[in-house]
């Protein structure tokens, strides 16, 4: 589904690493370690196509970067990109609809994550977990194969770590992929990648 | 189509709502045009022959009031790599993002520039030229807005460094707009003005769609 080859990444003048190698496969989730600053983050806004790698390879199976940017992934990272002046639902939407959800997508993600209760509200009134799941949302109801997280879970409660297991078990068996970076295990059989060894 | 339409919806109602985008631009432009003649002393008559080109320095500065909010909260709050990874390509996100700017800022500009011109002492036989002239020159200054806005991004004090950016952008809007209400003034027909005016807003269009997405992916990067 992806093939990484031969990256390296630099920010500045620091080199992140050299020479990095994965393969994410249809069904496969890989939870990427590493210590604070050894590049999860960057390797992840690498595939996403945020940053430019300085050498090496990105290759989705199939489709060019740029299709599989515009179709075929799904990107969370610590900025949830949600208005607080804005109601959850009117947020839920945009960010849904920007990418390609029907109005059922968006109400199978409504129901799955429980958000009804909190779409009235307006966003800045949520709290940090509550916003991660209407973030979250956007993943459910736009089908899209590569799901790039960036410590998903940091801010949700027991309850809810396990039911994103569920979720993610569920798009790893409908043959999606997940590569997330992570400090926790992920709720989820998982192949772990240590980046900066 | 879809999705552009959907982003749209968006920058119209953020632009709209909670900050009051239109109205503040408004009252700053209008604050601007009434203390001219107060700070120039009481003679109207002397006004007179620079009211075009003062109410077209004022429609500049007001315009360039809201543009932080264009690029710059979206780029903090990480929804411009959401956007990034829409259906649409970044070029045409730049252009609705700059259309809607227009049309909820310039917009009620145009409107309320009729009223400023008098204020400065142009015949109100003018007026619908004034609105005219203004709602042209605001889609320019919503267009090479945007690409001054983009290229801020990411930097501190971002809202002072898009007027630094923007403003000699803003020359040429500027000076054919007076000139279009000064040949009126002088009994000629506008249009030539009006011409160069309309040419500016093709060169901006040309130019910062993909200018201002060229500059918002060095900011993400």
């Amino acid at each position: 589904m992806l093939t990484v080859s031969g990256l390296t990444l630099t920010r500045g003048e620091r080199v992140l690493f050299r020479g990095f190698d994965l393969a994410l496969a249809s069904g496969e989730a890989v939870a990427l370690t590493g210590a604070n600053g050894a590049g999860k983050t960057s390797l992840l806004r690498a595939l996403a196509g945020f940053l430019r790698p300085e050498a090496g390879s990105i290759a989705f199976a199939d489709v060019d970067p740029a299709e599989a940017r515009a179709k075929h992934i799904h990107w969370l990272g610590h900025l949830d990109g949600l208005k607080g002046a804005r109601r959850a639902r009117e947020e839920l939407g945009f960010q849904a609809e920007w990418l390609g959800a029907d109005a059922a997508g968006i109400a199978a993600a409504i129901d799955v994550l429980a958000l009804e209760p909190l779409l009235d509200l307006e966003v800045r009134k949520l709290s940090a977990g509550q916003r991660r799941r209407l973030a979250f949302a956007r993943l459910i109801a736009t089908p899209r194969p590569i799901w790039l997280l960036d410590e998903p879970f940091a801010p949700l409660d027991a309850r809810w770590r396990a039911a994103l297991g569920l979720i993610m078990q569920a798009h790893l068996e409908k043959g999606g992929a997940i590569l997330a970076a992570v400090h926790d295990p992920l709720p989820v059989p998982a192949r772990a990648v240590e980046i900066g060894r | 189509m879809r999705a552009l339409l959907i982003l749209w919806r968006r920058e119209l109602a953020l632009a709209w709502g909670g900050g009051g985008g239109p109205l503040l631009a408004c009252g700053f432009f209008l604050c601007l045009t009434a203390l001219v003649p107060l700070a120039a002393g009481g003679d109207p008559a002397g006004l007179r022959p620079v009211a075009g080109g003062i109410a077209w320095l004022a429609l500049a500065l007001s315009s360039i009031l809201s543009l932080e909010r264009l690029f710059e909260r979206d780029f903090e709050d990480g929804a411009l790599d959401l956007i990034a990874l829409g259906p649409a390509p970044p070029e045409l996100a730049v252009v609705v993002k700059a259309l809607a700017q227009w049309l909820a800022v310039g917009g009620p500009l145009a409107l309320t520039a009729p009223l400023a011109a008098i204020t400065l002492g142009l015949p109100p036989a003018h007026a619908p030229l004034v609105a005219l002239s203004a709602l042209i020159g605001g889609l320019g200054f919503a267009l090479t807005g945007a690409l001054g806005a983009a290229l801020a991004l990411g930097s501190k004090r971002g809202g002072l460094l898009i007027a630094v950016v923007v403003l000699p952008l803003f020359i040429p809007p500027v000076v054919f707009g007076a000139g279009a209400l000064e040949r009126a003034a002088n009994g000629m027909s506008p249009a030539p003005a009006l011409a160069f005016l309309a040419a500016y807003v093709l060169f901006a269009a040309v130019v910062t769609p993909f200018a201002g997405a060229a500059a918002i992916r060095n900011a993400q990067g």
